[in-house]
């Protein structure tokens, strides 16, 4: 581990990292992973990357900021932060998150209750970098210094810091060390919640300086607003693979699946994160066999957005978020349907249906409903016949933090699963005082230079502990383990980790979302919807 | 000396009112934010409190009736404001040191009342004060002051003292976080002394408040008890100023952030201000965002800058 350091140490101008983490630094893994002289070595950036790019915060680089070429352009980046800072705190400008940013900055007591409850904190081995209040205590005292223009009295009482351009290119990388899943917010005893500074730095640095990662931005919410969905599906290619998924689901299940379209008047607008069409078809195909095996009379729509319930604003930019979140709402407005339902994606599931309801007002304000609710309705409802011997393997829950901690649906998935899996197992801690998996915050689609690497051993580090704790007694190859995870990001990291440490190959560990477990179950369909191979 | 005592203990309340109300007024003038609860949410429903659950646990939610569980909140308050529960569960090193420094001030507090209870009847109706009830209440807000005073003291050392020695909290305590708990420790500590000190013929509490509030300068304050008082009432109007005001703050965090789980109604009072908030005009510089200072909030959420860029 490197020295120990200091809020001060993000003005230093000698270009070097200001944290590095060894492998043995790290919080150690249980059964098989609990050997660290057999985990592989990280990944190091190249020199033409440290050379180009603003890579001075720790081992990897997540945002890829050119450096600047000259001391005037350090220079007018810098004004540029503090004009965004000052927005941050103006109500013109940030109406939306005013108070509690506020609040937050100006009650923190400093007593540190919050860093043992992050996961990357603890999965660093401690590593002061990462400490939740290393980066709030940095917007604090900027906030005091040049917000409230607190002078050397303020200084005394809040700390004084350096503004310069190395600080702000580190803020903008350490910004992008959070999963914003506010488990450090939970147990702060005054309510000071530094994943929201992580998220109102990214949204200066996105919607005043235009700096975001490319992953979320460019290729997010920018290509949604542009085609339709990040990825790259306009309406003619949704249409034709949702298809090709209708004649595979029906191949696969026995039971004539057919997804409807844009239908006028229909109860329920279903919308997936369209990362499940492209990487796991045989989610929305379940949905599409549930909802009709349960005579919902329901529709996917083919307008602009509204076939993609991704909403990356949510994790860096207001204004994306409340252009996506309209886009969806006006599809259901002309569809004239009764509700929304989200399908498994967390962060879709706050974006619209927390986050977005101040955002949606009049006749925008269309209902909206967890998808994992709505399968529980279905389920318990008995409309569907269900073995539960036809999932009769061991079984573990991972809990999106955006459907759990930061929405309350915490019951309906765990009804759901004790109902059709008799090998049902917790992980712990789970419900609300869960773990992120690592990926959240829109770290799970990025992976550009070795940022995979810090995420999978650092950031993803809790979550695998959770794992192979959950499963401990039943790790061999031979029995076949299923991680249920209703939720689209949260799947694309955990398939990461699992073939990143190889325990797919070695221990038979399997992700899914839950929809496919009670397909899976239904006693009408040809047995084995879930395939037991890779993917 | 008691007229100059009454003076600053009689602004410093003032001032400790005003400067709190101002922060208060503050905070809860800020516009109506999105939302950013977190579970668990003690008002909802008992059935889903125990298991962090919300109301969108429930199929069209948006029909049911809206219950807001008061006791949930107050169950949930009552052990955090009185004992700190939540740094109980959470960092027991902290809470060893912070529970016996608030309960020492929540005791302080209750001894200022107590004290102030047995002034006014001792004014109006002496009898009582003189009976059984004085006693009791004499012995009440002395055992309330003596352990309040010792806890709050033993506390502010000790979180004093893991301050400068503990390596997480070394990097981030300034100069003002030393500051505020060395004043603690002296202004506490010279009101103790100033009570242990004082001689059989100096007044009684009771007498001293009544003088205080009165400015009756024939009662004469013992020094030290005077400059006791005097220090204390510069920490009071000190208090609202300083992030030590978390006691207003927490209302706002938990009560406006972290259970501020109220969905937005067609036609209400919340609809009517954020269609207030969707008329203000950003002037965030970002191209892609495409604010001039000139087009309002909705203007800005209604444009697709994809779009834009495909016109040029």
């Amino acid at each position: 581990m490197t020295e120990k350091i200091a809020p001060d140490d993000m003005s230093r101008e000698d270009k070097k990292r200001l944290a590095h983490v060894e492998n043995k630094d790290l919080m150690p893994l249980p059964p098989p992973l609990d050997d660290p002289s057999r985990d592989r070595n990280w990944a190091s950036l190249s020199a033409q990357v440290k050379e180009k790019y603003e890579c001075d915060l720790d081992d990897t680089c997540a945002v890829n900021v050119p450096r600047p070429k000259s001391k005037e352009e350090e220079r007018a980046l810098v004004e540029k932060f503090l004009s965004g800072l000052d927005k941050l705190f103006t109500r013109e400008n940030n109406w939306t998150f005013l108070q509690p940013l506020v609040l937050t900055m100006e009650h923190c007591a400093k007593c540190q209750t919050c860093s043992e409850a992050c996961h990357i904190y603890e999965a660093s081995g401690g590593n002061e970098l990462y400490r939740p209040t290393y980066r709030s205590e940095i917007m604090r005292r900027l906030y005091f210094k040049y917000v409230r223009h607190g002078g050397l009295l303020s200084a005394w009482q809040h700390g004084d810091i350096h503004l310069n351009w190395p600080l702000v290119a580190r803020l903008i990388e350490l910004s992008y060390r959070c999963n914003l899943c506010r488990r450090c917010a939970q147990t702060c005893p005054i309510g000071a919640d530094n994943g929201l500074v992580a998220h109102e730095l990214r949204k200066l640095f996105s919607q005043e300086m235009g700096i975001a990662p490319k992953e979320l931005h460019d290729r997010g919410s920018m290509l949604q607003l542009e085609v339709g969905s990040s990825t790259g599906m306009n309406p003619i290619v949704v249409k034709d693979n949702i298809a090709f998924i209708d004649d595979d689901t029906t191949e696969r299940t026995g039971v004539k699946v057919e997804t409807p379209w844009d239908v006028e008047g229909a109860e329920v607008l279903l919308i997936h994160n369209a990362g499940e069409i492209m990487a796991w078809p045989e989610n929305p195909g379940a949905f599409a066999l549930v909802l009709n095996a349960a005579g919902i009379p329901w529709t996917l729509s083919s307008d602009m957005a509204a076939y993609d319930a991704i909403n990356y604003g949510l994790w860096y930019d207001d204004v994306q978020l409340a252009r996506v979140a309209i886009k969806h709402a006006e599809a259901a407005k002309k569809l004239k349907v009764k509700k929304i339902v989200l399908g498994e994606c967390g962060h879709a599931h706050k974006a619209l249906s927390v986050i977005g309801d101040r955002i949606l007002t009049g006749n925008l304000n269309i209902p909206r409903e967890s998808g994992l609710t709505f399968l529980r309705d279905i389920v318990m409802s008995g409309r569907l016949k269900l073995d539960p011997s036809r999932n009769d393997f061991p079984v573990t829950l991972h809990d999106p933090c955006n459907v759990v901690r930061l929405m309350g649906v915490v019951k309906p998935q765990r009804e759901i699963v004790r109902k059709i899996c008799p090998q049902f197992r917790e992980m712990e801690p789970h419900g609300v005082d869960n773990y992120c998996c690592g990926g959240g915050s829109g770290f799970a689609i990025m992976s550009g230079n070795n940022f995979q690497d810090w995420r999978f051993r650092v950031a993803g580090r809790k979550k695998l502990q959770q794992i192979l704790t959950a499963f401990s007694d039943c790790l061999g190859p031979e029995t076949p383990k299923y991680i249920c995870a209703p939720c689209s990001n949260c799947k694309g990291q955990i398939r990461d980790m699992l073939a990143y440490y190889g325990l797919w190959d070695k221990h038979r560990i399997l992700y899914g979302g839950l929809v496919e477990l009670i397909v899976n179950a239904m006693v009408g369909v040809r047995p084995g919807y879930i395939q037991w191979e890779w993917h | 000396m008691t007229f100059m005592v009454s003076g600053v203990v009689l602004a410093a309340a003032l001032v400790f009112t005003i400067g709190s109300v101002a922060r208060a007024f503050r905070y809860a003038r800020f516009p109506i934010h999105l939302r950013w609860e977190l579970y668990p949410v003690p008002h909802e429903s008992a059935r889903r409190v125990q298991h962090g659950g919300s109301y969108f646990e429930e199929v069209n939610w948006w029909t049911k009736p809206t219950r807001f569980n008061l006791l949930g909140e107050v169950r949930f308050m009552v052990p955090e404001m009185l004992f700190l529960k939540g740094l109980w569960e959470f960092n027991r090193a902290m809470w060893v040191r912070s529970f016996p420094f608030h309960f020492g001030l929540y005791l302080l507090i209750a001894t200022i009342g107590l004290v102030g209870v047995t002034a006014v009847f001792d004014l109006i109706a002496p009898a009582v004060v003189a009976g059984a009830l004085g006693v009791g209440l004499h012995w009440l807000y002395t055992l309330t002051g003596f352990s309040g005073v010792i806890l709050a003291i033993l506390g502010a050392v000790a979180l004093l003292l893991r301050r400068l020695t503990a390596e997480d909290l070394k990097t981030y305590t300034t100069a003002g976080d030393i500051f505020n708990l060395c004043v603690f420790i002296v202004t506490l500590g010279i009101l103790l002394g100033g009570f242990l000190l004082k001689s059989l013929d100096s007044p009684s509490t009771v007498a001293l408040v009544q003088a205080i509030f009165t400015f009756d300068a024939s009662v004469r304050i013992p020094g030290l008890l005077a400059g006791g008082l005097v220090l204390s009432g510069f920490l009071a109007a000190y208090i609202p100023f300083t992030h030590m005001s978390h006691f207003i703050g927490k209302y706002f965090t938990y009560h406006s952030v972290r259970w501020n789980d109220q969905p937005l109604r067609p036609g209400g009072r919340m609809e009517k201000k954020l269609a207030e908030y969707l008329t203000y005009r950003p002037t965030w510089a970002a191209k892609h965002v495409g604010a001039d200072g000139t087009r309002t909030w909705a203007q800005v959420a209604t444009t697709n800058p994809a779009e834009r860029g495909k016109k040029k």
